[in-house]
């Protein structure tokens, strides 16, 4: 080949080295007699550093007098050299038309006739094709080459089709300074030029730039080593990063942001024990008596304790039956009582809402709601409206009334109108207590679709735990104390692994969740009885409640000086949103660098395809993002998102044929017709693979796994960007099988690697680790049953709650999915 | 409070020396009244009403004002005070007049909080207060007792002491009952050197709890997210068999689009066309919307008017210094000449009792109300003004600037000059470089 073997410098500055000056004095060296080739090494050492030396062969160039070569003659040469490169090099190299320069190659067909005319001469040829033709190379470039030949193809060296002095020149003032014809001497302005150089490519070929910034930034298809390497490190990190947010420097102590509700200097005067374990029994004897939520009596109970009672009852079939809480046509009657702040305009509120299920629970949560209102109802300081709110069906009740309440309808419940309203509701309380003592205080925050409440309303749940001096967990789990040793972290990182299994399941845990798309500040505290000695009965808990709801009450405006998005390592401890985003940047690095990669390789390929039409006339070639044949895509992308279509309207409107033609319930027809699409998808033909052309049968696929990584990549920045530990868990799983997948190579490994990862089998690992985490291990079988309970709810909590969870998995990644599949077993 | 200061002092200059009130008629001038009604929600209003006279010296000669204590007022789910001077004619042929002042305060006690959970009353457990002596200065001093027997059958509470004497009278559409006691007669005082007047009920008051007004509302904001809305009012027409019309005013804030044509009526499932519409588009940061309709509400029906709307994003000077408590909409005015259930006599306003003046009759078969709805409070995008949002200025404007120059020199076009020839002095120096074969300059 032939080489002025400045190519790393001189594909860095773009400039022709005797124009540059300085610039080029680096390979100036090593370039002075054009074709005379020294060595590689030396080169190296001459570019600027962070050059990963794309270069490494040399070759000697055939002199020509530069004088001796009309400019419009350009194009011939060039292609001669290439020609002879490319023959050697079977898949075709890089420029094959007139003049392929560089940038040339790309720019000049589009920018027209002078660009085309261009003599710059740098190729990109395929150091593999080039190294046998060219012989042995001259000079101690040779150790650098000789790579080992897999990384092979992904090698592409810029070469220099030299044409010399003029060769290099007159293009150079051309390209800056408009259609120049003669060869231009004069070397002063162009070195102002330099820079400007550097950028002119951007102005009509993006892919040019691309590379030209490649080098520079190691992700050019010249370092396929170094890409790899990086893309493993950049997982490395996302990962370590994930593991050392629950170290001190990145977890912080959580303060309290909101002015109003700053010092915890509230007497409380609650002490209705007596009285709520009265009405929690009464409670009970009344619901069992009548089976369903004694609506009359909780109706008489709470106006005797002073409230503006309402009821609304409402109905709902659920799509298909629900096994796990055994309810399918559900209706129901929910229970509030306001209490009006005096000599106020009923502006705002606070809810404290008690879920009923259907079985007995609960009761001394109402109690102690009924007990905490007849204290309230005789204070003279409420300054926001009070609704004691105890809803049944525990969360399909809370999700008719939020719906009733703010007069829209999202999921499809039938219900009648509420009657009484207590304006904007600023924050809301769940409380969910099943016995008369409590060893500690249990609080959730994650909601509907990972949604957060702000991170004051949980500080002043843990500032009323400190002083009343409760016991209280995060997902279940103790405070550390010693967050120096190593201890403290480890046991942060397990709370933080629930917290992050627990939102990106998106389910509400616990009805505060529903409250929350609404822009109600709430969390869930759910009374534990364990066997712990020491033991708090209804008063302390009340305590706690009447303080929180008295610096509630003192809210000048809606909670929203602290963090909304965060993780919680511990109850007093937090990670913000700024410092854990890194860890899926990480990630999606990997999948930015992959897509780079196959980006240039496809344009390598892209080149060498239309180099057998032989003819590098006028015409203008596709440019190479078209070159790849998008029509090869639409099919595999179709039947994907078809698949996923299909996914997710099939199963809950395919259960009534399924049940008459099998002996199974509609539960379980949902849940396997789920489980036989998701099977099914693997099984489908995607592609149609003969539109590809035979030449280069890597294409197709490439392109396809471009796109999948675009695709896979934007989803997940986007899931992360909304509800990080979801895009944070997905991208973990996704991304290494995801950025491996190819049809070469170890296929079984891969397809292993891929269904291991595909989002139904993170589902299922996601239940493993979130029991072993809660030291509750499952065995095989109970997982399986777990999973496919799982799947179920997922479905159903889609179209009763609106979660997102199941059509984000069907809709977006399952066919992300199913493109890399399609990618591994591409023919 | 700004208008408090001027206020006082009007009540002085009129209460001042050589005032009228020392003038000829001194016990004639003063009439003073307290009426007490039961409210639908069970809590009991109290309303004081003196003409003319009302200062503190009277506290110490005993009278009404007796009962007003502070503490104990304030301790309310409402209270409102007025105060109204105007004119009267001394003589038939009014050829001197006298200014009239007339005071009143309204109060609503929480009959949960005072009776202890019971909705039983005692002027003592109100106003922590008996009466034991009439005002030496009042030409009539009466408490009046709204004893109105809603259940036909029974009686189903009764007042201690029982009255001397009852007054009827229709009240907003309905035939109202009162007890009175006269402080100024003797005997009312003297037996037990004080009077505590007592309600109780005889059986639990939620059956026996006075009707609803015939017209009522409600309104508030629907939807959830920071872009778009719907204000819905639900005006309620609990009139048995007749239907009658309501003019509703809404004013809403410009920073609230409202989208006209989703304005829907709706009642009884059906749509209802208002008879007329006026509306006044808002017009940016100098006049908010002005919505004014003639709604026909049906007989015993629940009419829904709701509109929907837009919030606008402010300029970031124009939010409140607390943006996040979010912003009031005012409350849309209804006024409604309701249909009386019994027909009102035309009334004396001299010899009927004070609180007469608080309720309008326009003529014998309506009555004119006029309501407010309750304040809304509407949350508008808000950006976070603390450290992010300064972040983000700060970002956006290094980015513009970075973004400017690089744009800048990409697409600006050079092109080389020529270098001139240069001067005399170089030439010269060529023409000598010529000679010599030296490359020229």
């Amino acid at each position: 080949m032939t080489s002025d073997s400045c190519g790393p410098s001189s594909r860095l500055y773009l400039a022709a080295p005797d124009q540059l000056g300085l610039l080029s004095s680096g390979c100036g060296a090593t370039c002075l007699p054009p074709g005379r080739c020294t060595a590689g090494p030396t080169l190296l050492g001459a570019a600027p550093s962070g050059l990963p030396n794309p270069l490494t062969s040399c070759r000697l160039h055939q002199h020509r007098p530069p004088s001796s070569r009309p400019l419009l003659w350009a194009r011939a040469p060039s292609a001669l050299d290439m020609r002879a490169g490319a023959s050697v090099s079977g898949t075709g190299s890089a420029g094959e038309r007139g003049s392929p320069g560089l940038t040339g190659a790309a720019c000049g067909h589009r920018g027209g006739d002078w660009r085309r005319e261009r003599v710059r001469r740098w190729e990109r040829v395929r150091s593999r094709a080039a190294l046998p033709r060219h012989g042995p190379p001259v000079g101690p470039g040779s150790p650098a080459r000789a790579r080992p030949p897999r990384a092979a193809p992904q090698r592409a060296a810029v070469v220099r089709t030299g044409l010399g002095e003029a060769g290099t020149r007159g293009p150079w003032t051309r390209a800056a300074g408009g259609p120049m014809r003669g060869p231009h001497r004069g070397p002063g302005p162009l070195q102002l030029l330099a820079p400007l150089r550097l950028l002119a490519p951007f102005r009509s070929c993006p892919l040019e730039a691309l590379r030209i910034s490649g080098p520079g930034l190691a992700l050019g298809s010249g370092v396929p080593m170094q890409d790899s390497g990086f893309s493993v490190l950049s997982y490395v990190a996302g990962i370590a990063w994930f593991l050392a947010l629950v170290f001190p420097p990145l977890t912080q102590r959580t303060y309290m942001s909101e002015n109003a509700m700053g010092s915890t200097m509230v007497e409380e005067q609650f002490a209705g024990g007596d009285r709520a374990r009265a009405f929690a029994r009464d409670f009970a004897a009344h619901r069992k008596k009548s089976g369903a939520l004694p609506v009359a009596w909780l109706e008489r109970t709470m106006r005797s304790v002073g409230l503006e009672v309402y009821t609304q009852s409402f109905s709902r079939k659920l799509p298909f039956p629900d096994e796990t809480h055994e309810r399918y046509m559900v209706s129901g009657t929910n229970v509030y009582g306001i209490l009006r702040a005096p000599r106020a305009a009923s502006t705002e509120s606070l809810v404290l809402t008690v879920p009923c299920g259907s079985d007995s629970t609960n009761s001394q949560a109402v109690g102690l709601l009924l007990a905490l209102a007849a204290h309230f109802r005789g204070q003279i300081y409420w300054a926001k409206d009070i609704i004691f709110l105890v809803t049944e069906h525990d969360l399909l009740g809370t999700e008719a009334w939020l719906e009733a309440y703010h007069d829209v309808n999202v999921t499809g419940m039938q219900s009648s109108p509420l009657q009484g309203r207590a304006g904007a509701i600023q924050a809301a309380v769940a409380l969910e207590l099943s016995s008369d003592v409590v060893t500690s205080l249990d609080v959730a925050v994650e909601g509907l679709n990972g949604q957060l409440p702000n991170l004051d309303l949980l500080n002043l749940f843990q500032t009323f735990c400190q002083k009343g001096g409760l016991l209280c967990t995060l997902q279940g789990k103790l405070q550390p104390q010693d967050w120096t040793s190593l201890d403290g972290p480890l046991q942060g990182l397990q709370t933080l692994l629930l917290m992050v299994l627990r939102q990106a399941s998106g389910r509400p845990h616990g009805s505060h969740g529903l409250f929350l798309r609404y822009r109600v500040e709430a969390l869930t505290l759910r009374g534990i009885n364990s066997f712990r000695q020491y033991k708090y009965d209804l008063v302390a808990v009340g305590k706690a409640l009447e303080g929180m709801f008295r610096k509630l009450n003192h809210l000048l405006e809606r909670l929203h000086q602290s963090f909304f998005l965060y993780l919680l390592p511990g109850l007093s401890r937090f990670v913000s949103i700024g410092l854990y985003m890194p860890a899926v940047g990480f990630l999606l690095l990997v999948l930015g660098l992959k897509a780079l990669e196959l980006w240039m390789q496809l344009h390598e390929a892209g080149m060498g395809l239309e180099e057998p039409g032989g003819a590098p006339g006028p015409s203008v070639p596709l440019p190479p993002s078209q070159g790849v044949g998008l029509a090869s895509l639409v099919a595999p992308l179709l039947i994907s998102q078809a698949m996923g279509l299909a996914l997710y309207v099939l199963p809950v409107l395919g259960q009534h044929v399924a049940t008459q033609h099998f002996p199974v319930a509609e539960a379980e027809a949902v849940v396997l017709t789920l489980l036989a699409i998701y099977a099914a998808g693997l099984a489908l033909p995607h592609n149609t693979h003969r539109v590809v052309s035979t030449q280069a049968p890597d294409r197709g696929w490439m392109a396809l796994k471009l796109v999948a990584l675009i695709y896979l990549a934007l989803q997940l920045g986007c899931i992360a960007l909304t509800n990080f530990s979801l895009g944070f868990l997905l991208a973990t799983s996704m991304v290494p099988a995801a950025a491996l997948a190819k049809p070469h190579g170890p296929r079984t490994l891969y397809a292993a690697l891929l269904v291991l990862t595909s989002p139904a089998a993170m589902l299922l690992g996601s239940l493993f680790l979130w029991r072993e985490l809660q030291e509750a291990p499952l065995s095989l079988a109970e997982g399986w049953q777990l999973f496919l309970a799982a799947l179920a709810q997922g479905v159903l909590e889609h179209h009763t709650y609106g979660a997102l969870l199941f059509p984000l998995l069907s809709l977006g990644l399952y066919p992300c999915w199913l493109l890399f599949w399609n990618v591994l077993f591409w023919k | 409070m700004a208008a408090a200061i001027p206020l006082s002092l009007l009540v002085l200059l009129l209460l001042g020396p050589g005032g009228w009130c020392l003038a000829e008629h001194p016990r004639d001038s003063l009439r003073e009244e307290l009426v007490i009604t039961p409210l639908p929600s069970g809590d009991v209003a109290a309303t004081f009403q003196f003409r003319t006279r009302w200062d503190s010296e009277l506290q110490r000669e005993g009278g009404l004002s007796v009962l007003l204590k502070a503490d104990r007022l304030f301790h309310t789910s409402y209270h409102s005070q007025a105060v109204h001077i105007r004119p009267v004619c001394r003589n038939a042929r009014c050829t001197s007049i006298s200014w009239e002042l007339r005071q009143t305060l309204s109060v609503v006690f929480d009959a949960f909080i005072t009776g202890q959970g019971k909705k039983d009353w005692s002027l003592f457990r109100m106003f922590s207060r008996t009466l034991t002596e009439p005002c030496p200065l009042a030409s009539e001093s009466r408490v009046y007792v709204d004893i109105t027997n809603y259940n036909q059958d029974n009686e189903t509470l009764e007042v201690h002491p029982s009255p001397t004497t009852t007054y009827q009278d229709v009240i907003l559409g309905t035939r109202k009952t009162y007890a009175i006691y006269d402080l100024l007669d003797s005997a009312m005082i003297n037996n037990s050197r004080n009077l505590n007047i007592q309600l109780k009920w005889k059986r639990p008051p939620e059956n026996e709890a006075p009707p609803v007004p015939f017209l009522h509302a409600q309104r508030y904001v629907s939807g959830y997210g920071l872009q778009k809305g719907e204000l819905s009012t639900l005006l309620y027409n609990t009139h048995p068999y007749r239907a009658f019309p309501v003019l509703l005013l809404d004013t809403v804030p410009w920073y609230l689009r409202l989208y006209v044509h989703t304005l829907t009526i709706t009642s009884k499932g059906k749509e209802n066309k208002p008879s007329y519409i006026h509306y006044q588009p808002a017009q940016d940061r100098l006049q908010p919307h002005l919505l004014e309709m003639l709604i026909q509400l049906p007989a015993n029906s629940v009419t829904k008017v709701s509109i929907q709307f837009e919030r606008a994003l402010l300029k970031w000077t124009e939010y409140t210094p607390d943006p996040n408590h979010g912003f009031y909409v005012s409350p849309s005015v209804l006024s409604a000449l309701v249909p009386s259930m019994v027909a009102a006599k035309p009334v004396d306003w001299e010899e009927s009792p004070l609180f007469n003046s608080l309720f309008p009759v326009s003529d014998g078969s309506n009555y004119f109300v006029r309501l407010y709805t309750e304040p809304l409070l509407v949350n508008l995008p808000t950006p976070d003004f603390s450290m992010p949002y300064n972040v983000i200025c700060l970002t956006c404007t290094v980015v513009a600037v970075c973004y400017g120059s690089f744009y800048n020199l990409l697409t600006r076009t050079f092109h080389i000059e020529e270098p001139r020839t240069g001067g005399l002095a170089k030439r010269l120096a060529n023409l000598i470089r010529r000679a010599r074969g030296v490359p020229l300059l």
